[in-house]
């Protein structure tokens, strides 16, 4: 696999607009802006219900799921019947790769059963990238997270429930806790905020789970939770992988949540209308204690039901895209013809 | 090509008029306008037949035909009817009608909120000739055949622009 994170273009088409979805980086701050304010649209003011259109209809999306997911799955999935798409599911762990079939002659075959849309979860990063390097030039490729790298739709989806819940993120300062270094929510969420400006973003971790080059990321790097709460207005908990501790980079889960653990006295901390937030599925009591998981300043369902209306608007927003370059290539041959 | 000279004012209270004697209408009755042109003439409408309830507004970008060819439109809005279409008589309004596809589209999303009664349609301006969908406005102030543009623009203080429609290439 060659991964090819640095070219993160290949996301663009050629009026600048987004064809796939991968990653954050490289994106201007009216891609996001874009995403935003459609899903807004998706969501009924009054009843808070994602009411389904016919946005998609005749367009065939297929989840290809190589790691486990439940949560970015089953949204996904509601997400495209919600824009009328035909949508299959595919856990190829299970299937054709272990017969021997490689990934590329996979896609192929996928994409010659007439799909216009992958939405693709691998645990190697890049895996994304590399099915949108080799997909036919109509089919688009969405990140649902890879390996490391990105998780473009959550960090999407958290911006949308942080500008739905405090307003404008440029007003906020916001702190993510727990494995900086090896979450791929982190790495998607700390770009989206910088492109979004927030006042100030923060990582709160064991020196063992921050990056060793923190300011590259533009953050404020924070080992104690009392200083690095102080005065947040979104507070960001991650899962705590069990791998970690296996790897010897932390003693215990015990140990963990005595120093990292989101209690509601240290949630004191932030300020008094903070939102707690954390993309699931929850350590109860590793992270996070459910007195705060289950208390009233908990966004965390909220957080699962805005995914729906940010997917939809991902997936709208790439066809619409799609369409208009359509027509705009339909009107430069017309006025060189006539 | 000759302008016509029109009277905003005075086309929104002869459309007024034409609704208020209509034997289906009360102070009861419900309207919802597309947005936008169509949202500023039902506000204007709304308050010359002294509306009990507040008007609905839909923005219909997700029911066009026209997805597949031309994308979304760059600000579509949440669609808000304040309450419930199930059995209600509807009155439908919008600026200009001409294809009637923005209409289908419309009546599309009415009925995924319900199944109203009946819709009646008003339009401020028929643009006649182009039809491509048998849909004619109940009610209407003005109706021409001529290539024209009707700009609105609102919603306080409204006015109309007209000029002529440029061949298109």
């Amino acid at each position: 696999m060659s991964p090819r994170l640095n070219a993160p273009n290949i996301q663009l088409n050629e009026l600048g607009k987004l064809k796939h979805f991968l990653t954050l980086e490289g994106l201007k701050q009216t891609h996001l802006l874009e995403i935003l304010d459609l899903a807004e649209s998706f969501i009924n003011p009054q009843t808070n219900e994602i009411k389904k259109v016919p946005l998609l209809r005749g367009k065939t999306i297929m989840n290809l799921f190589f790691e486990p997911s439940t949560r970015t799955r089953t949204t996904f999935e509601i997400a495209e019947k919600r824009l009328s798409a035909d949508v299959m599911n595919l856990n190829i762990s299970a299937s054709a790769t272990k017969k021997g079939e490689s990934l590329l002659d996979t896609l192929w075959n996928l994409e010659a059963m007439q799909a216009d849309m992958f939405v693709v979860r691998h645990a190697e990063s890049g895996a994304a990238h590399f099915f949108a390097e080799h997909v036919a030039p109509h089919v688009h490729v969405l990140n649902a997270g890879d390996g490391q790298h990105a998780h473009p739709t959550q960090a999407m989806l958290d911006m949308f429930t942080i500008r739905k819940l405090k307003g404008d993120v440029f007003d906020l300062n916001v702190a993510i806790v727990g494995d900086i270094l090896h979450s791929r929510v982190a790495r998607s969420q700390i770009q989206a905020l910088s492109l979004l400006e927030a006042r100030e973003i923060r990582v709160i971790g064991p020196k063992t789970l921050i990056p060793s080059y923190p300011e590259s990321l533009g953050v404020q790097v924070y080992h104690d939770m009392k200083q690095g709460l102080d005065g947040v207005d979104v507070v960001i908990m991650l899962r705590l992988q069990n791998e970690r501790m296996q790897s010897a980079l932390l003693p215990s889960a015990e140990e963990y949540f005595k120093t990292y653990g989101l209690t509601e006295e240290r949630l004191n901390y932030a300020k008094a209308d903070a939102i707690v937030m954390h993309p699931g599925p929850i350590n109860r009591g590793v992270e996070i204690d459910s007195a705060v998981a289950d208390g009233p300043q908990s966004v965390i369902l909220q957080q699962v039901t805005y995914g729906i209306a940010v997917r939809m608007a991902v997936m709208a927003t790439i066809m619409s895209n799609a369409a208009q370059l359509q027509q705009a290539d339909a009107q430069a041959s017309t006025e060189t013809h006539s | 090509m000759i302008m016509p000279n029109l009277d905003l004012d005075s086309l929104l209270d002869q459309l007024a008029d034409a609704i208020r004697q209509a034997p289906f209408f009360s102070a009861d009755s419900k309207m919802i306008g597309l947005r936008t042109g169509g949202e500023y003439i039902a506000l204007a409408l709304a308050e010359r037949l002294q509306l009990n309830e507040a008007i609905g507004v839909l923005d219909s970008s997700f029911y066009r035909d026209d997805f597949a060819t031309s994308g979304l439109s760059a600000q579509v809005q949440p669609s808000n009817i304040p309450w419930d279409v199930q059995d209600q008589t509807i009155i439908l309004v919008d600026d200009v009608v001409h294809t009637g596809r923005t209409i289908r589209a419309a009546m599309n999303e009415i009925f995924d909120y319900g199944r109203p009664a009946r819709i009646i349609l008003a339009c401020l301006i028929d643009r006649q000739g182009g039809r491509e969908l048998p849909i004619q406005p109940d009610f209407y102030a003005y109706a021409t055949a001529d290539a024209l543009r009707f700009k609105l623009q609102g919603p306080r203080p409204l006015s109309l622009r007209i000029e002529p429609l440029e061949d298109t290439l």
